[in-house]
């Protein structure tokens, strides 16, 4: 091989596996950190897994929230419409966070089925509903829909 | 009638505009010079037009006219008068009529600041410009037009502006945001013409720089701003989420950084052509990718406009044929662009590839982590999110390695550099950046902390290495003040942007290591300690502002004996949509702010507080205020002011040389 094509050849190898490690370890990394997401139904048919930190997320159960008195905490259900999940919050509530008003919550499942949130977003404006809710509430209406036939 | 006035002058903009995209273009090729002059005025035409549409409508705000389906959406008849202007891009349509208003503003700028540069090129700038221009002004009359009406039932109150906007920093951001994404349609636009010309000279990459500087600094200041309206008024005290909206406006300012260097390359030793050229191409198609993210709502975003998936569809459309087309025609041209000029691993240049190398893979990152949760909702994945860990876990190292590198490349020389001539110019900074880094933490804290000396050394060994480089190169035997007085725009722009960064830096890792935050149960009379802090509930009580009754504490912060400030942090009702808004109170410093956010009443006169003890926090926008300056010096640079005539620039197309104007 001429010398100059080699040099060539052996810049590219050493290109294509500095890229494969590199995006190996950058798609191993974005595994570790992604949170996925689970609508309410799914969690009451025990899909969701526990000490893994997921998503759930739906509208808030009117006079579902409730606060432990003396502290910070806060109790309250998530429902797509087939599905429940009571969830527990330490810390201040986002503004926009209402009963009636979708939510979702980054945290993990406990043991006695109750999702231990460490964030709580709420929708940010009136017209808007995060896609995930909006997607899980449709879902549900679907499957509602089937049932009744 | 004012809003159809506006909306004539918009459809006649994009008439111009579409005029603009093609005579000019036809007349570099065919060589008619009527054609290619023509570009000018028709700038002129179609920047008055954008102005009277966007009058227009910031009228129809200020007359409350709710019949105007826009304005009875986002405005309110008791929402103050410069809010009420603020409203105007306080939503999508208005925002996008905002971005085509900026289009012909950068236009117009093109057309009146380029009398030095060659005719043809000016011309297809121009025209390649307009193009874009079209493409957004058949988003705007197509799917999201601002102007239409509701009649013959008009509304009778408005529904208000969403809260969260009714502040000083939603009437800057935005404007400052979409000069710096619209901004950098003009490098993109100097690349195809150099490009469509095959020909690529130091003149062109002079000019290049110059609006590349100047969307840069906007772009700068647009994210900073962001960032700190996000911390005070979204009221949890955080200045960076990556959140999708926001990576979507940090990868093309990392790539436009990327672009500032690379093309300072090639302005100095006609090197990186081609690569200067693709870093044009791919700053404005993330731009234009940001624009993509925030106006189809496919990702969930506390920025997200409420969605419409013909916009989407639209954007992804219009995302795709410039990205294409442009990648397609450099594909085909690229070649006719020889580089100049090697250079050895101690050069300025290899110092500036790594610059690039390393902001090219930091946008890698970003992108991949923004862009993952819509391949793996498309491909049936599930629905996730990518949380800040992994965009840390990256970004942060990288960031902490380019940094010290960037010292070292501000002081470089061409070519090549003698390390016998580098190392006493890095020895001592070196000893005082590690002295201080291993010092600091126990001064400040206490304790070593790995990243805190890390973050410290850092930021000294750039500013130590700079202010060196600064005394030495300053030596005059005129003096030193004459000394200093001599040494160019381009130079303290680059070494005051490169003090931005060091400062970011520090701040950014100060207040990450150091933030202490406490939610606490309080009573009136209440106290909470926080990091030597102790914060005095005194006094609830309720006020009364313009649009909104609002929950108000009094909050006195001691610090031993002394008081150190009174905060009134408040919780605001707005009366038109009954919304609630937390009004931090932020007592801010150079060295900390003290933020206390409201949560909510628990009963029994006792609220749920949020206290944080935020140190170093004002360095990152600091930071980015010295960047943006920097770019703005750099602008001001004497090369600039010099009257060039068409002898001096060497041109792109020889047919056209002389008299272009």
């Amino acid at each position: 091989m001429h010398p100059i094509r080699r040099q060539r050849l052996i810049a590219v190898i050493f290109v294509v596996v500095l890229a494969t490690v590199a995006v190996g370890l950058v798609t191993y990394a974005l595994r570790q950190n992604i949170n996925l997401f689970y609508t309410p139904s799914q969690i009451t048919a025990g899909e969701a897994p526990e000490g893994t930190r997921i998503r759930v997320g739906g509208m808030v159960v009117p006079g579902s929230v409730q606060r432990v008195p003396g502290s910070l905490e806060t109790l309250f259900t998530v429902t797509d419409g087939a599905g429940e999940v009571k969830i527990a919050y330490t810390g201040i509530l986002p503004d926009l966070f209402a009963e009636n008003e979708a939510a979702v919550a980054t945290g993990m499942m406990r043991e006695d089925g109750t999702f231990g949130a460490s964030e709580v977003l709420a929708k940010h404006d009136e017209n808007y509903m995060p896609p995930e809710v909006a997607d899980a509430m449709e879902k549900a209406m679907d499957k509602a829909h089937e049932a009744r036939q | 009638m004012n809003p159809e006035i506006g909306h004539f002058a918009l459809i006649l903009g994009f008439a111009l505009a579409l005029c603009q995209a093609v005579l000019p273009m036809v007349g570099s090729y065919t060589g008619n010079r009527p054609w290619m002059a023509v570009a000018r005025p028709l700038a002129l035409g179609q920047l008055l037009l954008a102005l009277v549409s966007f009058v227009a409508l910031t009228l129809a705000f200020l007359a409350d006219d709710f019949s105007v389906l826009y304005v009875a959406n986002n405005s309110n008849s008791l929402l103050p008068w410069y809010y009420k202007i603020s409203a105007v891009w306080g939503a999508h349509e208005g925002s996008l009529l905002l971005w085509v208003l900026i289009q012909a503003g950068w236009i117009a700028a093109v057309a009146a600041w380029s009398r030095s540069l060659p005719l043809t090129l000016v011309a297809r700038v121009l025209s390649v410009m307009s193009m874009v221009a079209v493409g957004f002004y058949l988003f705007l009359l197509f799917t999201s037009n601002p102007f239409e009406r509701m009649l013959p039932f008009p509304a009778a109150e408005g529904a208000d502006l969403n809260p969260l906007l009714q502040d000083f920093g939603l009437i800057v951001h935005p404007p400052l945001l979409y000069m710096g994404y619209v901004g950098l349609s003009v490098p993109f636009a100097f690349a195809i013409a150099a490009l469509l010309a095959g020909r690529l000279d130091a003149a062109w990459a002079r000019w290049t720089r110059l609006w590349t500087n100047a969307a840069w600094a906007f772009l700068t200041l647009g994210i900073a701003l962001g960032s700190w309206w996000a911390y005070y008024e979204l009221g949890w005290g955080g200045w960076w989420f990556w959140d999708p909206v926001e990576n979507a406006s940090f990868m093309p300012w990392l790539v436009a950084t990327a672009l500032v260097h690379s093309l300072a390359v090639t302005e100095k030793r006609g090197a990186f052509r081609s690569w200067t050229l693709l870093l044009a191409i791919f700053a404005f198609s993330l731009s234009l990718l940001g624009a993509f993210l925030v106006r189809s709502g496919v990702l969930t975003s506390v920025h997200a406009f409420a969605t419409d998936p013909a916009r989407g569809v639209f954007i992804l459309a219009f995302l795709a044929l410039v990205v294409g087309g442009s990648l397609l025609l450099f594909a085909i041209r690229a070649q006719s662009l020889p580089n100049q000029g090697g250079f050895e691993w101690l050069s300025r240049e290899a110092f500036m590839l790594i610059n690039n190398i390393l902001l090219v893979i930091a946008t890698a990152i970003i992108l991949l982590g923004t862009l993952y949760p819509l391949v793996a909702d498309v491909l049936g994945w599930g629905k996730i999110s990518v949380g800040p860990p992994y965009f840390n876990l990256f970004f942060v190292p990288l960031m902490l390695l380019l940094a010290p590198l960037m010292a070292v490349g501000g002081i470089l020389r061409w070519k090549r550099t003698e390390w016998s001539w580098l190392r006493p110019a890095l020895v001592l900074p070196l000893l005082i950046s590690v002295v201080a880094g291993l010092v600091f933490p126990w001064l400040y804290a206490g304790a070593f902390h790995a990243g805190t000396a890390i973050t410290v050394a850092v930021f000294v060994w750039v500013v130590v290495v700079l202010v060196r480089d600064i005394w030495r190169k300053s030596a005059y035997s005129g003096g030193r003040v004459r000394g200093l007085r001599r040494l160019t725009g381009s130079y303290y722009g680059m070494q005051l942007a490169h003090l931005g960064v060091a400062c970011a830096i520090l701040g950014a890792g100060m207040v990450s290591i150091y933030t202490a935050e406490k939610d606490a149960r309080v009573e009136e009379g209440g106290r909470v300690e926080d990091a030597g802090y102790h914060f005095e509930f005194a006094d609830f009580s309720v006020v009364q502002g313009p649009n909104y009754v609002a929950d108000q504490a009094e909050v006195r912060v001691w610090r031993g004996e002394r008081l150190v400030a009174t905060l009134y942090p408040q919780k605001r009702r707005y009366l038109a949509s009954g919304q609630l808004m937390t009004e931090a109170g932020i007592g801010g410093g150079l060295f900390r702010d003290l933020y206390v956010s409201l949560g909510e009443p628990l009963g029994d006169g006792a609220w749920a507080v949020r206290v944080h003890v935020k140190p170093f926090v004002r360095w990152i926008w600091l930071g980015a205020l010295l960047m943006a300056a920097g770019g703005g010096l750099a602008m001001a640079d004497r090369r600039y002011r010099a009257r060039r005539t068409a002898l001096a620039g060497s041109t792109i197309d020889n047919a056209v040389v002389t008299g272009s104007h």
